[in-house]
């Protein structure tokens, strides 16, 4: 490979390249200098913020990079840009709860980036190995990300689970790719994809996909691979569980909408029989369980778990509604989980307390725009219109219906009731009952950062349900 | 053209919620926010007037026009638009929820008073009619949706606005929650009902799906469940059996509020979402069957619990939901004119009742049980007065507003043969003159029951007493408009909503047919029955004062008929109303109300809630447990796919 | 595709090897142990990748392996850091004891 044409290709791959050289510029800084937080901070800031310019500027091209390995532009930059975006709020949001959790180090960045640049591969990845190749350099900066507050059990807990289940489900998928390379005889997605009606017959194949399926739906949170996710989001630092909760399972949404939505029309039945039996557990279990919870970090691991069940119907229906209807519902659920948890990390004392629902007792009249922020992100975690989850919900069930999944979006909309109960109850709470009088107040540091962070995802989440057009119009030449 | 101003009409509240919403705060006048939240409903009232006499103006054929304002969703195959549709039917209803709301706020200026909350129950306030004109003005699903949850998020928000105040046994929230989570119950069949058109029609516009759908034939299953589906959501908003169980627990919020969203407009969306899919449920002769029978049923049932309540508002709350029973008891008897007609009546009497008795529960410094009340006529004229109007009008008694709306309902119920369900509402509305006479006499009539020392009740201030006598004036005259044949009318309603039922109607072979005098006869019927519901609620709730001769003196002429056959009523009430009455309380509302509806709505999310406590159990912590059901999951599904 | 007996040989060796894997992840209570069990099963996989590379004849499934081995190479580093990070505040590496996340 010649220089120039390596330069171009590094070039067309400009955020991910540009995200990898901020972190390795952001480690070096950390390594050579003491006191580097605040630069750590903005320098990831500008280049999120450069990376997401970007990627919206290469969204209406589209081409390959490095021999076919790489997809460039369209879906590629369309999900860059997602987790830029997401990235940005993440960081924004981070900066004075690391503080507060005295975990003020720059590797937080330099490995917060390098996730993002593994997301970015997984949904650009054409071929296998990139794709295995940006799951991992993902989940490895997680399992530390997770367990970041070394002092605190818990978080040692939770990096320590997600690491064990997480490399164990790699071994599944990683056998999976294995399967699918001796069926198919290649590695590069689109060749398989459109082998699959050919090799639909075969029971290597048919294993192959199931493995890599069973990868992928570990990575998203869907039942029976979820049991992780409530104590890696419990455990795990707040701001951190909510890009894992966004940005993770995006990327895996991003893989899994790649590798199976056409294989899927392309007649691979069982497999879809399969994720249809996948998302209804997903919803079913995520929802129910999540009405037990005493603590609102919980309750929004297993409604994570719900959700992934109704993007799943999306998948399912595979069609155009549907594709279109995943990808809008990640980028409303991208917002509202983000500002969810960004919420819980701002209100959340030294040692990890004050993140239960009886905490959040009559919010509203100490804090009316943290209180405010909240009920929009529970409404449109709910699904209530204008807020953008609802059309996220509509577009996928709407896509099932007509993919002949009626059953599956009247047990989506029906799963979506009980989910009311769970968020509203937060709303409630924080709107029509009153802090106990012994209740310690915590004393919680302002940060405009953070603060303009939940308000850009609450203007975001209201913006897009208004005017869906606005991300529709992007990603409606994709499918 | 003033078509184009529709955008401002509806636009206008939504700038007030904002200027009250964020300035709300700093606003230190009452009056400047009151002045602001009822002045943008008022010029949409004055907007939504000129485009009426503009329509008035033009021939039947071109009084439909449709406003778009931007392109909302245009991706692949689905294109919405946001765009407002006005028509006969939309511009009723708008004329309605602006003209009532407007009076409504005005009153809430006076109700309000004084309230720490006062800037954001306007704003609230505002924000409801912005998403309730959407709900109406809407030219497609998706819109009427957004206005759909926008009603009920502002609802929720208005019953819980005395969030420190106990309501039952429970809090105001708790009221408010359960109101929001039974209509997400609503909600879903509404979404699924959507889903199923848009699969069907391939559009979500209503010219476009309603002019599709005309050219089916009747009985199509789809549409069966369609229409179905869309009832459910019907019967979750305008609390219809079995989802009506949060409307007197919405009680808990304060009265303009009830009389506004929870009795005169948001209650109704759910009669103005069925008539404007009259085509859709007109090709489904099944779903209309459901939707008479169970209007017909919750008009009875209701109106028996309103027997027994001893909540001013409860005894309100119970007769909207009677009420709203019969207006679906029309939408499915095919009659969607006089459904609308009966909506629009009973916005005027049932708003000027809720007033009242805000009047009432304001000069009684928050007393709501009426038998601690009892002879606040003195004290309350205007109130008074104007009580009995209403009262009137509910109870069916012409010339006023509810004797002709009702009389078309059951009129229409008999002549389409479903002659049950007449005499069902027949004896609802005996029930309904009788409730709402028990209440008005323990209220107002009789001996004192309070503490005349420490309470010194006053009449309403201007600002309340005002609309209380529009809304009086407007359920006097506003039956006119719908005198039937029979009494020499034009029916000027019918034939003004016509165009928009014509193919409905056309589906269902429902041709306007000639006057018979069976309908005098009935009419004449249900006059006697609700004279007799009248007469014996005034015997029954006035004997027990005690004072026999005062009362005597006082209405000599008739109370004298009373008393003399004192020994016939005893007989009377011991075989038949108080054997009524004791069912009513005894089973009706205590055990199949409180008990058994309550108890299924209540207890399937307390039944989730002891599965969820148990399931969570199975996140044991324990890594390895986790990896067990991992691979698990591996068996089946490679096992799944391997012997597939 | 054809499949010579070779070829079934190794993807038998290599499903064995996994299973294995599985089992001890399942199995032991030691925290290293079930991390070098998961070793295990990306070294089989592995051995089925350079399998097919060879029965194919195309060099994609040997890269492949080396790309595993090195993201293996890392895993146990973090995995590592881990174990030390939660063995300093909790002295233990039993996996049963390693639970107060739970419900």
């Amino acid at each position: 490979m010649d220089l120039s044409l390596l330069l171009h290709d590094t070039l067309a791959i400009g955020p991910i390249s540009l995200i990898t050289l901020v972190g390795l510029v952001v480690l070096t800084i950390e390594a050579l200098h003491n006191k580097t937080e605040n630069i750590n901070c903005w320098i990831s800031l500008v280049g999120l913020a450069a990376a997401l310019v970007l990627s919206l500027v290469q969204l209406p091209t589209t081409g390959t990079a490095f021999s076919d390995m790489i997809a460039t532009g369209g879906y590629a930059s369309f999900f860059s840009a997602v987790f830029a975006a997401a990235g940005l709020l993440t960081v924004m949001l981070s900066k004075s709860y690391i503080k507060k959790q005295s975990i003020e180090h720059g590797e937080y960045y330099a490995i917060l980036l390098f996730a993002i640049v593994g997301m970015m591969l997984m949904a650009a990845a054409t071929d296998l190995v990139t794709l295995f190749l940006g799951l991992e350099l993902m989940s490895l900066s997680f399992y530390i990300l997770a367990g970041f507050v070394r002092r605190r059990n818990e978080s040692n807990e939770a990096a320590l689970k997600y690491f064990l289940l997480g490399a164990f489900a790699t071994g599944f998928l990683l056998y999976g790719i294995a399967l699918l390379y001796g069926s198919a005889g290649t590695t590069h997605i689109p060749s398989i994809v459109g082998k699959a009606g050919m090799l639909a017959s075969s029971t290597m194949f048919l294993i192959g996909c199931g493995l890599l399926l069973i990868g992928f739906a570990f990575k998203i949170a869907a039942v029976p691979f979820h049991m992780w996710v409530p104590d890696v989001y419990e455990g795990s630092p707040t701001t951190v569980s909510g890009f894992m909760s966004t940005g993770g399972k995006a990327a895996a949404f991003a893989a899994v909408l790649v590798v199976f939505a056409p294989a899927l029309v392309r007649g691979v039945e069982p497999v879809r029989d399969v994720l249809a039996v996948i998302a209804a557990l997903s919803m079913i279990v995520g929802n129910v369980i999540a009405i037990a919870q005493t603590s609102i970090k919980r309750m929004l691991a297993y409604s994570s778990i719900a959700h992934a069940g109704y993007i799943l119907v999306g998948v399912i229906a595979a069609n155009s509604y549907g594709a279109q209807g995943v990808l809008f519902y990640l980028v409303a659920y991208t917002m509202m989980n983000v500002g969810a948890f960004g919420i819980l990390s701002y209100l959340e004392s030294e040692d990890g307390k004050n993140v239960s629902f009886d905490d959040y007792r009559g919010l509203s009249a100490s804090r009316p725009t943290l209180a405010l922020l909240m009920g929009i992100f529970m409404f449109s975690l709910t699904g209530i219109p204008p807020f953008a989850g609802f059309f996220g919900k509509y577009y996928v069930f709407a896509g099932a219906v007509q993919a002949g999944y009626t059953w599956l979006a009247i047990l989506g909309v029906l799963m979506s009731v009980i989910s009311a109960y769970y968020y509203l109850r937060l709303v409630v709470l924080m709107y029509f009952s009153e802090r106990e009088q012994d209740a310690p107040v915590i004393a919680v540091p302002t940060s405009g950062l953070g603060m303009a962070a939940l308000v850009l995802s609450a203007i975001a989440l209201l913006g897009f349900g208004i005017y869906p057009s606005v991300v529709l119009n992007f990603i409606s030449h994709f499918f | 053209m003033p078509f184009q101003l529709i955008s401002i009409a509806v636009f206008l509240p939504l700038v007030g919620f904002l200027i009250n919403g964020l300035l709300g705060s700093r606003i230190k006048s009452e009056k400047a926010i009151g002045v602001i939240g009822s002045a943008t409903v008022g010029i949409s009232f004055v907007i939504a007037c000129a485009m009426f006499f503009d329509m008035l103006g033009s021939p039947p054929e071109e009084r439909s026009h449709i406003i778009e304002i931007f392109k909302w969703i245009a991706a692949g195959s689905l294109n919405v638009s946001f765009a407002y549709q006005i028509d006969q039917l939309s511009i009723l209803m708008m004329l309605i929820v602006t003209g009532v709301g407007f009076l409504i706020h005005v009153y809430s200026i006076g109700y309000m008073h004084g309230d720490p909350g006062f800037w954001r129950f306007f704003a609230y306030l505002n924000l409801f009619i912005f998403a309730m004109l959407n709900l109406i003005m809407a030219d497609n699903f998706l819109l009427l949706f957004l206005g759909w949850e926008g009603v009920g998020l502002c609802s929720y928000l208005l019953i819980g606005f005395w969030y420190d105040r106990k309501f039952d046994k429970g809090t105001t929230g708790d009221a408010a929650k359960k109101a929001f989570i039974v209509n997400r119950i609503g909600d879903f069949g509404f979404l699924i009902g959507m889903f199923l058109i848009f699969e069907m029609f391939g559009t979500l516009t209503f010219k476009d799906v309603f002019t599709q759908a005309s050219t089916l034939s009747v009985g199509n299953t789809t549409i069966m469940w369609m229409t179905l589906a869309l009832f459910l959501g019907a019967t979750g908003k305008s609390a219809q059996i079995p989802l009506f169980v949060w409307l007197p627990d919405a009680m808990a919020g304060p009265t303009p509020v009830s009389a506004l969203i929870h009795a005169a407009t948001m209650v109704t969306a759910g009669i103005y979402m069925v008539a404007r899919c009259a085509v859709l449920f007109a090709l489904a002769p099944t779903t209309l069957m459901v939707v008479a029978i169970v209007g017909a049923t919750t008009a009875l049932f209701a109106a028996s619990i309103g027997l027994v309540q001893n909540d001013i508002k409860k005894v309100l709350a119970y007769s909207t939901i009677s009420q709203l029973g019969y207006m679906f008891l029309a939408l499915g008897v095919g009659a969607f004119a006089a459904g609308l007609f009966h909506v629009m009546t009973h916005a005027f009497f049932k708003a000027l009742l809720f007033l009242g008795s805000g009047a009432v529960i304001h000069a009684m410094h928050d007393e709501q049980d009426i038998q601690k009340m009892g002879g606040l006529k003195s004290h309350l004229p205007i109130t008074y007065k104007t009580f009995l109007v209403g009262t009137l009008a509910i109870a069916g008694i012409p010339p006023l507003a509810g004797f002709f709306s009702k009389d078309e309902i059951l009129w229409k119920a008999f002549s389409g043969g479903y002659w049950p369900l007449w005499v069902m509402g027949l004896i609802g509305a005996g029930l309904t003159a009788f409730y709402m006479f028990r209440l008005l006499s323990l209220t107002f009539e009789g001996k004192p029951r309070w503490d005349q020392h420490h309470l010194h009740p006053h009449e309403a201030p201007k600002t309340m007493a005002v609309p209380l006598i529009v809304l009086a004036g407007l359920s006097v005259v506003g039956g006119f408009v719908g005198i039937p044949h029979s009494l020499g009318g034009g029916n000027a309603i019918e034939q003004w909503l016509d165009p928009v039922f014509e193919v409905a109607n056309r589906k269902m072979f429902l041709t306007p047919h000639a006057v018979v005098p069976l309908e005098y006869v009935l009419m004449i019927a249900s006059v006697l029955v609700a004279l007799a519901g009248i007469w014996l609620a005034r015997t029954w709730y006035l004997k027990k004062t005690e004072v026999p001769e005062q009362l005597a003196s006082r209405n000599r002429g008739v109370y004298n008929l009373f008393l003399n056959k004192y020994k016939v009523d005893e007989l009377y009430d011991a075989i038949i109303v108080n054997p009524i009455l004791k069912t009513s309380e005894m089973f009706l509302w205590k055990v199949f109300d409180v008990k058994i509806i309550d108890g299924i709505v209540n207890g399937i999310p307390r039944l989730i809630g002891m599965f969820s406590g148990v399931a969570r159990k199975i996140q044991t912590g324990v890594t390895q447990n986790y990896a067990l059901a991992f691979v698990l999951g591996v068996v089946l599904i490679l096992g799944f796919l391997i012997t597939k | 595709m054809t499949i010579s007996l070779d070829l079934h040989m190794y993807l038998g060796l290599s499903a064995m090897l996994f299973c294995i894997g599985v089992a001890g992840v399942l199995t032991r209570r030691n925290v290293i142990v079930v991390f070098m069990c998961i070793e295990l099963m990306l070294n089989s996989v592995n051995l089925s990748l350079a399998a097919f590379s060879s029965q194919l004849g195309d060099p994609t499934g040997q890269v492949l392996v080396f790309l595993v081995m090195a993201v293996a190479a890392a895993e146990a580093a973090v995995g590592l850091a881990i174990v030390i990070a939660l063995f300093r505040n909790k002295q233990t590496v039993n996996i049963n004891d390693i639970n107060i996340l739970k419900w």
